[in-house]
């Protein structure tokens, strides 16, 4: 216990007083939300009223899973968050595959992707061997997976089985990774905890997320496309975008950007959270479900709380490296 | 015997469970209740036990106690462990040499208020349900008041198929159903054709066992759902 003491003790001495406002602030704005929520909860009355309720309530909580993950990062080390995060990519590949139609040649190359492609991946994140860890999915794996499935002999839907197995790596496991990827970048001139970089990352792409479902509610009255993504408004993308981005501006503090460069990274993260979001939603009503899984009871799954960060993660962190170290 | 041994192991069991196939239950037709039940599942792999044991919640888990045969499970010192000391297994003898016993021990558990977990095709099946012994249908006569609940193991076939040593992790669903109807006179192929009919309905078109569309706002106005 003494030695959590202790660390937790380093911890408030040794870090920058900006960080402690920040995280403080975080979750003042985390416990106001969940209040605000609650109240909701109880004062709601009519069942659409009560959806929209319930599915503002379940984005709070997966903030709250947010603030864990980073808080965990912060005070156990990146190890952990290392863990953690191939941790979800494991619970999000068993979403994906398991909503995918599957054959018996398929198994080897299912199983490697599991139990070597994971672990992997994530410990060449951890050694920061870059030259790898940017290519051992999109080249190696690539391969290895249909050049399995082929010794099945077995060429019923071939094509599509490949392709998808393929797709549920990439995004559960290769895009995932490049989130706590940025644990490990050495940025010039910027001495903050990298840390810092994964929460700015979670914090755009979520507010984004949370904002243009609120103003989609509130003002939304153009639907994008009603047949992928009936809650997705014009006026919510706007709204939510543009706000996520203010906020991210105002968050360029934690950044090596300068307010100008972090509207620009802001405006990347919320265009391509958008655009995760989006194209998960049109593999869902591909395979016929609404969410990609029930981890979290009438929530959905890992993949529908992370699809906007599948998408940003990897953009955020090339072009954080391109232009910053 | 190291007596945190057995807790010990049991939880690391299911918890590994859980983390391979999540085994969620779902309840539809029945609720969980702690009232003498013979819990009749499809077999689909070697997991089935576990998975069905981890999707119980705690306090029936405890008063739960899957048929196992002894010929395997008796077979060692460490899995008897497994399934005697961890999983509350009643081992059988299925070679049919003692089936008086079998069926005395079984109706004990259930006459003392308890329940069973049985797998009636005897074979593990690959996605299909075989027909189904007769035992589910004496025991059903021996001890009437026990209810019957189809439970559909789902998923867990692709999980591990037959022949293949490797597993590949996998979302499994319990679909716990409805208890049978007590039917006067019924005889024994109209009974266990109706009891796996019941197993067979509970069971959904695989690769589409997510959440079936509710009243959330994301299942508004799909129109253009495929079936496969």
């Amino acid at each position: 216990m003494s030695s959590v003491m202790t660390t937790v003790t380093n911890f408030f001495t040794t870090t920058d007083p900006l960080f402690l406002w920040l995280s403080g602030g975080a979750l003042g704005l985390l416990v106001v939300a969940t209040l605000i929520g609650a109240v909701l909860a109880y004062r709601v009355r009519t069942p659409a009223g009560r959806d929209t309720v319930r599915n503002l309530n379940a984005r709070i909580r997966s903030w709250w899973v947010m603030v864990a993950l980073f808080a965990a990062a912060m005070l156990l080390g990146s190890v952990v968050t290392l863990v953690l995060f191939a941790l979800l990519s494991y619970l999000a590949l068993r979403e994906f595959i398991t909503l995918t139609p599957t054959r018996r040649g398929d198994h080897a190359g299912l199983f490697l992707s599991f139990f070597v492609v994971v672990p992997l991946q994530y410990w060449l994140v951890g050694t920061g061997w870059y030259g790898l860890f940017s290519i051992f999915i999109p080249v190696y794996v690539f391969m290895a997976l249909p050049s399995l499935s082929v010794l099945g002999a077995d060429t019923t839907d071939f094509l599509t089985r490949t392709a998808k197995a393929q797709w549920g790596v990439m995004l559960a496991v290769y895009c995932t990774s490049h989130a706590p990827a940025l644990l490990w970048l050495d940025i010039p001139g910027y001495s903050l905890p990298g840390a810092l970089l994964l929460l700015y990352l979670m914090t755009v792409a979520q507010l984004s997320d949370v904002f243009q479902y609120v103003f989609g509610k509130l003002w939304g009255k153009t639907r994008l496309s009603p047949g992928i993504s009936p809650s997705k408004t014009v006026e919510g993308l706007v709204g939510g975008g543009l706000s996520a981005i203010a906020i991210g501006t105002g968050l360029h503090v934690i950044t090596p950007f300068s307010p100008l460069q972090a509207a620009g990274m802001s405006l990347v993260i919320v265009t391509a959270g958008f655009f995760g979001g989006f194209v998960l939603s049109a593999m869902k009503r591909d395979l016929g479900v609404k969410d990609w899984g029930t981890m979290i009871e009438g929530h959905g799954g890992v993949l529908d709380r992370l699809d906007s960060v599948v998408f940003s993660a990897p953009l955020f962190f090339h072009l954080t490296r391109y232009w910053f170290t | 015997m190291i007596p945190l041994l057995q807790p010990a192991l049991r939880h690391g069991l299911l918890g590994l469970t859980r983390l391979l196939v999540g085994a969620r239950a779902s309840w539809e037709g029945s609720a969980p209740a702690d009232v003498p039940r013979i819990y009749f599942a499809n077999h689909t792999s070697h997991l089935d036990t576990l998975a069905v044991m981890a999707a119980l919640p705690p306090a029936l888990r405890a008063r739960t106690h899957p048929v196992a045969a002894l010929d395997y499970w008796g077979g060692s010192a460490l899995r008897r462990l497994v399934a005697v000391g961890c999983l509350n297994a009643l081992l059988v003898d299925r070679t049919g040499k003692a089936t008086a016993e079998v069926m005395d021990a079984m109706a004990a558990v259930l006459e003392s208020g308890q329940s069973l977990i049985l797998f009636p095709e005897g074979t593990r099946g690959d996605g299909t349900v075989a027909p189904f012994k007769s035992g589910l249908y004496h025991l059903a006569q021996r001890v009437p008041a026990a209810e019957l609940v189809p439970v559909s193991i789902e998923n867990l076939h692709r999980v591990m198929p037959k022949g293949m040593p490797l597993l590949v992790p996998l979302i499994c669903t319990m679909r716990f159903g409805a208890p049978l109807d007590v039917v006067e006179d019924e005889d024994k192929a109209a009974f266990l054709e109706r009891a796996r009919d019941a197993l067979v309905s509970l069971s959904r078109p695989q690769t589409q066992s997510g959440t079936q569309p509710d009243s959330q706002s994301d299942s508004k106005s799909t129109g253009q759902r495929t079936a496969r």
